[in-house]
C-alpha cells in the first residue's frame, strides 16, 4: 500500500475512533442520567481516543520510514559476495545506487551483472516485505489502541485534563520546530565548514586575496590546485550592497517622510500599496530585469560617454537590488516615524519651525534608532540576496571597489559551487558551506543588533 | 522686538521657506522614483513577454504518406519509433518551393519549421490511424529563429542575424501568400520544458509549483498556527519562551539561500531524500515561511481582545476550550491572510530550490509529489540562462504568469482581511 493511502486510512480510523468513543461515552452517561454525570464532555472522550490512536502509530511510521532504507541496504549488502563490495565510500554509494536503480526498473536487467541482479531482486523482496509489514503493523496498532481507548470510557475516567495536556505538548513541539530549524542550519553549515577548514586554513580563507575554487579532479592534473581566499567575495558583496543602499535609503526614506508627513490621505492610500508592490515581486524577476534590461542600458550609456562599464557590473545588480529594498526601508521608516508622538511635532511647530525643520530637527532624530535598525535589516537582506546577483553579477572574483567592474558575491559563489553534480567531500563543495557559515553569522549579527535597536526604540514611546 | 531682529527673521524666512519647498520636492521625488521603478518594471516585462503568447505558424499541406517516412506497415507501432516523421513537413515544404534544389539550401528550407513537429505527427497518427494516406492542411509551428524574425519584421525592426537571405526571401513569399501568421501559442501552456524555444512550455513548471505549494501550505500552516497559539496563549513567561521568540524573529531574517544549504546538508545528505522532488522543495519552503506565518498568526491572536477570553473563562471554559472555541475562530482570518502572503513568498522563491536540485532540466510534466519537478521561478531562471534569443520572450511571458498568480494571491489576502477581519 502506498504511504499516502495508508496515512489516509489511518486518518479515517481516527475519525471512526472519535465517533465510537463519543457515542460510547454518551451511552454510558445516559444510563446514569445524561452527560452531566460524566467528568468530561463526550467530545473529549472522542478526542482522547483519536490521540491514543494516532500518536503511537505516527511515531511508529516516522521511525520505520526513516530507518527502512538503511536496514534494507544493510541486509542486501550482507548477501552480496564480499569481493564485490568496494571499500571506498563513494564507490560503495555508487553500487547501492546502481542496485536501487535496477530494482526500480530504471536500468534494464540485460545490462547488469548476475550478482547485481540478485541483490536487486533481494532488495525488491525486502521492500515488498517492508511495505506489507508497515501496513499490517500500523493498522493493527491503530485498531488495538482504538480498542483500548474505547474501553477507557467510563464515569471514573476524566478525559479532559489528559487531552488538554497532550495537546499542549503538541503545541510546544510545533513552537520548537523553529528552534530545531536554527539548530539544523547551524549544524549543516558548521560541520561541513569544519571539514573545509581542515583542508584550507581558516585565515587563508578569511584573509586570502585570490578566489579560484577549481580543484584538480585527478591528482596528476596540473595547475588547478584551487585557492580559497574569500576577500574578493566579501568586497564584492559589500560593494553591491552599498550601491543598493545608496539608491534605496534616500528614496525609501524620503518617500516614507513625504507619505507620512505631507501627503494627503488620498495620495497615501494609493502610493503606499503601489510602492509595496515592489516588495512582493520575486527576486528572480528583479534578476531578469537587471540582466536583460538594466545592464545593457548601462553598458550602452557607458560606451556613449566613454566609460567602460562591464556588462555584469556591480552597478546594475546593485541598482536593481536597491529598487527591491526601497519598500523595505520605506515601510520600516514609516512605522517608526508614525510612532513618534504627535505632541513632539506640535511642540516644534508651535515654536515657529517649518514642517521640514520639524521633520529634520525633531522627528528624524527621535526616530533615528528605529531608522538605523531598519537600514541594518535592509543591509542584511542585501547581503543575503541571491537571485539578482546570480543573474546580473558575474562569476569573476575581481578584487575591486569600482562599481563599474564585474564583481562576484558570496551568494553567487554558493550557488555556482553547489548547483550541478558535485563530489561531496571536495574542498570546492565544502567551500560553499564555509561561505554559508560566514553569510549566516554576519546576517545573524546584523539582525540581532537591528532587532534589538528597533525593540528598544519601540519601548521608548510606548 | 527690535527692528533689526524683525528684518533678520524676514530675511531668513525666505531661505527657510525655500528649504521647506525643496524638502517637499525631495519627498515627492522619492515617491515618484519609487513609483517609476514599479511602472518601468511592469512595462518592460509586459512589452518583452506579451509576444510569447502568440507564435509564428506556417500553413502546410501535409500528406500522411507512410513511405515518405520509411514505414512499411502502418499497423506496426514499433516502426513508429524509428520513422523519420519530420520528413512529412520537409516534403510539404519542398512541394511549396520546388525551385530549391541544392542540399545546403534544402536544409535551410527544412529549418523553417520547428524540429519537434515530427513528434506531433507521431502522436496524432498513433491516436488516429485512419489519417494514413489522407491529406490535411495544417498550421505548423515555425522554428524559433523564424518566429523571432517574423515578429520583429512585423514590428518593422527585423532581426535577421540568424537567418540566410534565402530564408528571408521564403518568408516574404509565404507572407505574401498568407501562409505564415501569428496564432495563439497553445503549446506554451501544454508543454514542459524543451531545448527548442518554440516547443518549450510552462505547464511542467506550473504543475510543479502547484504540488510544491500545496505541500508547503499543509506543512507550514498547521505548524505555524499551533506554534503561535502556544506562544501567545499557553507559554509560560520564562527564558525558554524568550529564546523561542528571539529565534523566530531572527529566523525570519535569515537569507533564503541558507535554507537551501539546510535542505542539502540535512535532508538530502543526512536523511537521503531524493533531489528535485516537490516534497523536498516543500519541506525547505515550509521551514522558510514558518517564521512569517508564526509572526502574523501571533499578531492575529493578539488582536483578539482579552475580554473575550475572560468571558469564556468566567463561564467555566477551560483555557484550552477558550482558545479553541473563541480565540482561534476570531483570529483565523488574520492567520489566513498571513498564510496567503507566506505562500506568495514561497511561490516566488528561487534560491533555496537551486541548492536542492530543482534546477534540473525536466521535460516530463510531474504527476505527483515525488516526481522530479521544477517550479515557475526556477523555470524562469533556467530560461534566462539559455543562449537562444527566443527564450527572452518566453521568460518574460513566464514572469507575467508568475506575477499574475502573485497578484491574485495578494488580492485574495487583502479581500479576506477587509471582509473578515473584525475591528474591536
Amino acid at each position: 500500500m502506498q504511504i499516502s493511502t495508508l496515512v489516509l486510512l489511518l486518518l479515517l480510523i481516527s475519525v471512526f475512533a472519535f465517533y465510537t468513543s463519543q457515542n460510547r461515552s454518551i451511552s454510558v452517561a445516559s444510563k446514569l442520567g445524561g452527560i452531566r454525570s460524566l467528568p468530561s464532555l463526550p467530545s473529549y472522550y472522542g478526542a482522547y481516543s483519536v490521540l491514543l490512536t494516532l500518536i503511537p502509530v505516527s511515531i511508529f511510521l516516522t521511525i520505520w520510514i526513516s530507518l527502512d532504507q538503511i536496514v534494507i541496504e544493510r541486509l542486501v549488502v550482507d548477501k552480496i559476495p564480499q569481493e564485490f563490495v568496494p571499500s571506498k565510500s563513494s564507490d560503495y554509494d555508487l553500487m547501492i545506487n546502481r542496485i536501487t536503480s535496477i530494482s526500480e526498473g530504471i536500468i534494464y536487467a540485460d545490462s547488469v551483472l548476475a550478482w547485481q541482479l540478485d541483490a536487486a531482486s533481494l532488495m525488491q523482496k525486502f521492500e515488498a516485505i517492508s511495505r506489507w509489514s508497515i501496513t499490517v503493523i500500523s493498522i493493527l496498532m491503530a485498531a488495538l489502541c482504538l480498542y483500548l481507548a474505547t474501553q477507557k470510557v467510563s464515569v471514573n475516567f476524566n478525559a479532559r485534563p489528559v487531552v488538554e495536556n497532550v495537546v499542549e505538548r503538541i503545541l510546544l513541539v510545533s513552537a520548537c520546530v523553529a528552534i530545531f530549524t536554527t539548530i539544523g542550519i547551524i549544524f549543516s553549515v558548521l560541520f561541513e565548514s569544519i571539514q573545509f577548514f581542515q583542508k584550507v586554513p581558516f585565515f587563508d580563507f578569511v584573509f586570502g586575496l585570490e578566489w579560484s575554487p577549481q580543484t584538480a579532479i585527478r591528482e596528476d592534473q596540473v595547475g588547478s590546485s584551487g585557492s580559497f581566499g574569500a576577500v574578493p567575495l566579501f568586497v564584492g558583496t559589500i560593494l553591491i550592497s552599498l550601491v543598493a543602499m545608496i539608491i534605496a535609503v534616500p528614496i525609501g526614506l524620503m518617500s516614507a517622510i513625504y507619505l507620512s508627513e505631507y501627503a494627503s490621505l488620498n495620495v497615501r492610500t494609493i502610493a503606499k500599496p503601489a510602492l509595496e508592490i515592489l516588495a512582493g515581486i520575486p527576486t528572480v524577476v528583479y534578476g531578469f530585469f537587471a540582466a536583460i534590461t538594466v545592464a545593457p542600458v548601462l553598458r550602452d550609456f557607458g560606451e556613449s560617454v566613454g566609460l567602460d562599464i562591464a556588462s555584469e557590473s556591480a552597478l546594475a545588480a546593485g541598482a536593481v537590488m536597491g529598487i527591491m529594498i526601497i519598500p523595505f526601508i520605506s515601510s520600516i521608516a514609516d512605522d517608526v516615524i508614525s510612532a513618534v508622538p504627535q505632541s513632539m511635532r506640535d511642540g516644534s511647530l508651535a515654536m515657529g519651525a517649518t514642517r521640514s525643520e520639524t521633520v529634520k530637527r525633531v522627528v528624524i532624530p527621535a526616530a533615528l534608532p528605529g531608522i538605523v535598525g531598519g537600514i541594518l535589516l535592509a543591509m542584511s537582506r542585501a547581503i543575503g540576496e541571491t537571485m539578482i546577483v546570480v543573474m546580473a553579477a558575474g562569476l569573476a572574483a575581481n578584487l575591486t571597489v569600482n562599481p563599474l567592474d564585474a564583481v562576484t558575491t558570496v551568494t553567487v559563489q554558493i550557488v555556482t559551487l553547489l548547483t550541478g553534480d558535485q563530489e561531496f567531500d571536495s574542498a570546492k563543495t565544502l567551500a560553499a558551506f564555509a561561505l554559508g557559515l560566514m553569510l549566516f553569522v554576519v546576517t545573524l549579527i546584523l539582525n540581532i543588533f537591528a532587532l534589538q535597536i528597533v525593540k528598544k526604540y519601540r519601548e521608548q514611546y510606548e | 522686538m527690535s527692528k533689526d531682529n524683525r528684518a533678520l527673521i524676514k530675511q531668513s524666512l525666505k531661505r527657510r521657506n525655500r528649504a521647506e519647498r525643496n524638502f517637499q520636492w525631495f519627498g515627492k521625488l522619492g515617491v515618484a522614483l519609487g513609483l517609476a521603478a514599479v511602472v518601468l518594471l511592469f512595462v518592460d516585462i509586459i512589452s518583452k513577454g506579451s509576444g510569447a503568447f502568440r507564435a509564428t505558424y506556417i500553413q502546410l499541406e501535409i500528406e500522411y504518406d507512410p513511405e515518405a517516412i520509411g514505414i512499411l506497415n502502418v499497423n506496426d507501432t514499433e516502426e513508429f519509433i524509428f520513422a523519420n516523421w519530420q520528413n512529412l513537413a520537409k516534403k510539404s515544404l519542398r512541394d511549396l518551393f520546388p525551385e530549391v534544389a541544392k542540399r545546403g539550401e534544402r536544409r535551410k528550407l527544412n529549418n523553417l519549421v520547428s524540429e519537434g513537429t515530427g513528434f506531433d505527427f507521431r502522436d496524432q497518427l498513433t491516436q488516429n490511424p485512419s489519417l494514413w494516406g489522407t491529406k490535411e492542411t495544417l498550421w505548423i509551428l515555425a522554428d524559433d529563429d523564424i518566429d523571432t524574425y517574423y515578429k520583429s519584421w512585423l514590428d518593422d525592426d527585423p532581426f535577421s542575424a540568424r537567418l540566410t537571405s534565402e530564408q528571408i526571401k521564403w518568408i516574404d513569399q509565404l507572407h505574401s501568400k498568407g501562409l505564415i501568421a501569428l496564432k495563439f501559442n497553445t503549446k506554451f501552456f501544454e508543454r514542459g520544458d524543451s531545448r527548442e524555444p518554440e516547443q518549450a512550455g510552462i505547464k511542467g513548471a506550473l504543475i510543479g509549483s502547484f504540488f510544491t505549494l500545496i505541500l508547503t501550505l499543509l506543512m507550514s500552516f498547521p505548524m505555524g498556527v499551533t506554534a503561535a497559539i502556544y506562544l501567545e496563549e499557553f507559554a509560560p513567561k520564562n527564558k525558554w519562551t524568550d529564546l523561542i521568540e528571539v529565534n523566530i524573529n531572527n529566523l525570519a531574517a535569515v537569507p533564503s539561500i541558507i535554507f537551501g544549504l539546510l535542505g542539502l546538508a540535512i535532508f538530502i545528505n543526512f536523511f537521503g531524500i531524493p533531489r528535485s522532488i516537490p516534497v523536498l522543495g516543500a519541506i525547505v519552503l515550509a521551514l522558510m515561511t514558518l517564521p512569517t506565518i508564526i509572526i502574523t498568526s501571533r499578531a492575529a491572536i493578539k488582536s483578539v481582545p482579552p475580554s473575550i477570553r475572560e468571558a469564556a473563562l468566567g463561564v467555566g471554559a477551560s483555557k484550552f476550550q477558550t482558545t479553541l472555541h473563541h480565540v482561534l475562530p476570531l483570529s483565523l482570518p488574520g492567520m489566513l491572510t498571513g498564510a496567503i502572503i507566506g505562500m506568495a513568498r514561497a511561490l516566488g522563491e528561487t534560491a533555496p530550490l537551486l541548492m536542492i536540485g530543482m534546477v534540473a532540466f525536466i521535460v516530463d510534466i510531474p504527476g505527483g509529489f515525488t516526481d522530479p519537478a521544477t517550479v515557475l521561478p526556477v523555470q524562469i531562471f533556467l530560461w534566462i540562462d539559455s543562449p537562444e534569443r527566443a527564450f527572452v520572450e518566453k521568460t518574460s511571458a513566464a514572469i507575467i504568469i508568475l506575477l499574475s498568480f502573485l497578484m491574485g494571491m495578494n488580492f485574495v489576502a487583502v479581500y479576506l482581511r477587509k471582509r473578515l477581519e473584525r475591528r474591536w
